[in-house]
């Protein structure tokens, strides 16, 4: 009788969810992108990813256990994340040294250097993307051409309509909806990442609203163009074209929610989103790159603390 | 005081760069390489020297509250004889370093000695004040641009080390700027100054 009255200070609501589970859960939902792309282009997707998980882990393992000390957080499968998610930003012709730099940037400048896990303020993974990108802009952007794709010789469905070389309609949508086309190993597989969205809703790792308040602004934003450039078979092309190519459901699911570089509120992460979702259109129709979602979700993080600030949920009682 | 460790004080305790943090601007913008780091460092080292042993020569008779349009007057005389100087002498480095060279006149390390040190000390030892904190400005270039031409370029001083298509370009763009700016800073705050 006397234990039903537990006094005890908070936090009163317990979980078993710990951080090492929540990773393993990202993992499980890259699976089927990773699968699907190892089916587009090969076996040197596997290659790719594994020299890249192992990179990250052996690095956050190395500055840990020599530069920083604290306790090691291998374990909490942080380190597999950006691993992957990595790897999926990279083209899967890379040569293997440039993903260990890539990694060495990841877990050692955006994560390491702002105290590890739960302190970056920037996603590692794209800070590790961008950094290659502008370290070796050659590498990065030659693609393996993808069968059935030939009028895109390598190029991404972006950078092709872009330049103006092809239309909207050059791949059939079920190209863009399988991920039968030349672009970044994680990104291509459209259908795949939304099972793996589907699965992370169910687990409650993340929220609906970052992911479709970008997609819904970049669909919107897409639309109003189209509407501008004479509307006709564009108003549908446009809007799904912009969702489904490029990295726009790879950063929106895993890289946009990554926790501690995401704004910590339900309204903050709506506007996050939201210019998330502005600022990659504007990159990719007048940008000088064709895609803009690393650039536009790194921009985002940056103002992320401010969102923090002003958007704080009211406290109960206050008026 | 110890005129040696006046010197040494420019170099070390009061690093310009990586304790004192001023003058980020041409720090960041010319250090591309470390030939161009060290011409810049070298350029305000001169001007430096100069102005502050100008300006601890004409501080007793200068009104406090004109202190500072005169001793803009004076350095940006000095600024003008360096510039002129430079573009008969090395007029490849003069137009790498481009805008950089007139924007000494505002640089703050310089108003900064003027303002801390000079005015306040005997000539001679405002001279080694500019030669220490010059010194420290110009090695700290040198040392940026260095490890940016290596990693951004694989070069140092304009010598190909036969690595260039391997090394990550980004080093000599502007991002690369501030994450060597920033090691170095801890680097040098770790291990130097102690």
């Amino acid at each position: 009788m006397a234990n039903k009255l537990i006094v005890a200070p908070a936090p009163h609501v317990q979980s078993d969810r710990s951080t090492a589970l929540i990773m393993r859960d990202v993992v499980i939902a890259l699976i089927p992108a990773l699968a699907v792309s190892t089916y587009v282009f090969g076996v040197d997707v596997l290659f790719v990813t594994a020299v890249s998980v192992l990179a990250c882990v052996l690095f956050e393992y190395l500055i840990q256990k020599f530069l920083v000390g604290g306790a090691l957080t291998i374990n909490n499968w942080s380190a597999v994340v950006t691993g992957v998610l990595l790897a999926f930003n990279l083209p899967a012709s890379i040569p293997w040294w440039i993903v260990v730099i890539g990694a060495l940037v990841s877990i050692g400048i955006a994560k390491m250097t702002f105290g590890g896990i739960g302190k970056n303020p920037f996603n590692p993974a794209l800070v590790g993307r961008v950094f290659l990108l502008l370290a070796y802009p050659v590498q990065m952007t030659s693609f393996p051409t993808v069968e059935g794709c030939d009028a895109l010789s390598g190029a991404t469905m972006l950078a092709a309509v872009k330049q103006g070389a092809v239309g909207f309609d050059a791949l059939g949508i079920q190209n863009l909806l399988i991920g039968t086309m030349p672009g970044s190993m994680g990104e291509v597989a459209a259908l795949a990442l939304l099972l793996g969205f589907v699965y992370l809703l169910w687990r409650k790792v993340i929220t609906w609203h970052i992911p479709v308040t970008i997609l819904g602004t970049m669909a919107v934003f897409a639309f109003l163009v189209a509407l501008t450039r004479g509307g006709g078979a564009l108003l549908w092309q446009m809007p799904l074209f912009h969702v489904l190519a490029g990295g726009a459901l790879l950063g929106s699911i895993y890289m946009a929610t990554d926790y501690s570089s995401s704004p910590m509120t339900v309204k903050g992460g709506v506007i996050f989103a939201f210019g998330i979702g502005v600022i990659t259109m504007l990159i990719r129709l007048w940008g000088a790159y064709p895609e803009g979602m690393s650039f536009a979700i790194l921009i985002m993080n940056s103002v992320v603390p401010l969102i923090n600030k002003y958007v704080k949920p009211k406290r109960f009682g206050v008026k | 005081m110890n005129k040696l460790k006046i010197v040494l004080n420019g170099i070390i305790r009061n690093n310009p760069t990586f304790v004192l943090v001023l003058g980020m601007c041409p720090t960041l913008g010319t250090t591309t390489s470390a030939a161009n780091g060290m011409g810049m460092g070298l350029a305000t080292m001169s001007v430096l020297i100069m102005s502050n042993f100008f300006i601890s020569l004409i501080k007793n008779i200068v009104p406090d509250k004109v202190r500072i349009p005169a001793f803009i007057v004076v350095i940006a005389s000095f600024v003008t004889v360096i510039q002129m100087l430079m573009q008969a002498f090395v007029p490849d480095l003069y137009a790498t370093l481009g805008v950089f060279i007139p924007l000494i006149v505002v640089n703050c390390i310089i108003l900064g000695r003027a303002e801390a040190f000079a005015s306040k000390n005997s000539p001679f030892d405002s001279l080694l004040d500019g030669l220490g904190i010059g010194l420290g400005f110009t090695l700290s270039l040198t040392t940026i641009g260095s490890v940016r031409e290596i990693l951004g370029s694989g070069a140092i001083f304009g010598y190909s080390l036969g690595i260039a298509d391997k090394m990550p370009l980004i080093f000599v763009l502007a991002p690369g700027a501030f994450m060597v700016l920033g090691y170095l800073m801890v680097l040098f705050n770790k291990f130097v100054k102690k």
